[in-house]
């Protein structure tokens, strides 16, 4: 597992976590790291350490979720932290307050952590100018979602033992999806070979410069792929007629059993949820033995408890000895 | 950079050690041991070996990191957090018989994480503990078991336990503080 690592960091330079981009691949593998020890946490009798007594975090979603949510809010209380939740819609933000005077409210408050997720991409970099505490990027926008792409590498890891040197998949909505971009930006700098591929109105512009193999074919995308990663086709933004039907969509795109066979036979099929069944991806390929699509949630609360730990001692000061 | 323990006198005071653990605990049933994270680990394996190498039996043998217990972890404002690896204890603590291993015994406040951690995982009968070198300078009412050296030090100096697994060679020194 500790393979990859040749000049190991052991702290992230940042007080935030943002984005990937931000992230050295040494700090990636800190963070991954101490993600394995942090799941033995929960195969605990008593799965609670006292590493962040004394802490406050918030989290702060103006968008819905119950995975993110859930797994942040768990992580916080494995590591003793006090936290709390505000959801858009009961705060004073339908009462017609700005992001930064919630954001300096709170603050006032003496927050160690801010965890957000805003629908507007670039929100959490806007907060970490302003506010003092650090800040995790739950999910902004069409921009970033880190932990996700942290607990899909981490469940890569975990089932292959590496990442470099594999070929990864990725399929479905591509076009807005924040999972893509920092899946592709962590994968390329562990090393990996990625291939995104979709109908050719879901495709971004410049995933190549990010290091991405761009196709419309799923048989050259899915051709000896050691993972296949699907991205959830986001109904609620499909204003724009980017194909003619959802039925069209899972005949041409949809993940099958046939299709997956084009892949290594022991290919494991990966979902950041929540699932469209039918959609982008056929229940029998979901519910299969190779899916690790459940994995991935359980992986998710530990990297984000190796997150909120690393981040929690603060920015780069002097060392303690 | 005083030699005091080198190779052979570490490996003649690992087997008193064990001999000292079968005696007192009337053999090994019901013993298991837990190296602290780093060096108290292959301690803790060279131990069992030699217990097994005594009684016939299998010593279960588990290894603890107690970052997440450190009473030092949030005290300070700002500062990286220390490196936090993995715990690995493969069988149940409850009733049985804790034998806590490090290398160096020093104001005893690693001891006190590793007793919080291990209660999280059960109840054990009994915890000892098992220690290399015992240097003095306590800052908590904890005393081990079973010593392979008291080594008196003044604050100003460093011990450090270098072990074959680890650091290449078996040896144990005193270093000036810088």
């Amino acid at each position: 597992m500790h393979g990859e690592s040749d000049a190991p960091a052991t702290r992230l330079r940042g007080k935030d976590l943002l984005g990937i981009a931000e992230l050295s691949r040494e700090e990636i593998l800190l963070i991954l790291d101490t993600a394995v020890a942090m799941k033995e946490v929960g195969t605990r009798p008593i799965k609670k350490v006292p590493a962040l007594r004394g802490k406050t975090v918030i989290n702060l979603f103006f968008e819905p979720s119950t995975r993110t949510r859930t797994s942040f809010e768990i992580a916080e209380k494995r590591l003793s932290a006090d936290s709390l939740n505000i959801a858009a819609t009961t705060s004073s933000v339908v009462k017609g307050e700005t992001l930064a005077d919630t954001a300096m409210n709170l603050e006032a408050m003496a927050p160690d952590l801010l965890v957000m997720r805003h629908s507007s991409s670039g929100s959490c970099h806007f907060l970490s100018r302003i506010c003092r505490a650090g800040i995790i990027n739950a999910g902004d926008g069409m921009h970033e979602h880190p932990t996700q792409a942290l607990l899909d590498a981490f469940t890569i890891r975990e089932h292959k033992g590496r990442i470099e040197g594999l070929k990864i998949a990725i399929l479905g909505d591509l076009l807005h999806s924040r999972v893509l971009r920092s899946n592709v930006l962590l994968l390329a700098k562990l090393g990996a070979e990625v291939w995104i591929c979709g109908p050719p109105t879901l495709i971004p512009i410049g995933f190549e410069r990010l290091g991405a193999h761009v196709t419309s074919s799923i048989a050259r995308a899915l051709d000896g792929a050691d993972a296949i990663m699907m991205l959830r086709i986001q109904l609620e933004r499909m204003q724009g007629g980017f194909f003619p039907s959802l039925r069209e969509y899972f005949t041409v795109f949809g993940m099958t059993p046939e299709r997956v066979r084009l892949a290594r036979p022991d290919v494991i099929i990966m979902h950041p949820g929540p699932m469209n069944r039918g959609v982008e991806i056929a229940s029998e390929v979901a519910d299969a033995p190779n899916s690790v699509i459940l994995d991935q949630v359980a992986n998710g609360v530990a990297v984000r408890m190796a997150v909120l730990y690393l981040l929690a001692g603060g920015a780069e000061h002097d060392a303690i000895a | 950079m005083p030699l005091v323990i080198d190779a052979d006198h570490m490996s003649r005071a690992l087997t008193r050690m064990a001999h000292e653990i079968v005696e007192r605990n009337h053999g090994t049933e019901q013993l298991a041991l837990v190296g602290i994270r780093t060096r108290g680990v292959p301690l803790a394996r060279r131990l069992a070996k030699l217990l097994a190498d005594i009684t016939g039996d299998e010593v279960p043998t588990g290894a603890l990191d107690i970052t997440l217990y450190r009473d030092d972890l949030m005290r300070h404002t700002v500062g990286p957090q220390p490196v936090v690896r993995s715990t690995d204890i493969g069988f149940s603590i409850d009733d049985r018989r804790i034998l806590l291993v490090d290398d160096v015994l020093f104001t005893g406040r690693t001891i006190r994480a590793a007793l919080d951690a291990l209660v999280d995982f059960g109840r054990p009968k009994a915890i000892q503990l098992a220690v290399m070198v015992d240097r003095g300078h306590r800052e908590l009412p904890i005393k081990a078991d079973f010593v392979g050296k008291n080594l008196p030090t003044s604050l100003a100096e460093s011990v450090a336990v270098r072990l074959a697994e680890i650091d290449g060679r078996d040896e144990v020194v005193i270093e000036k503080e810088a």
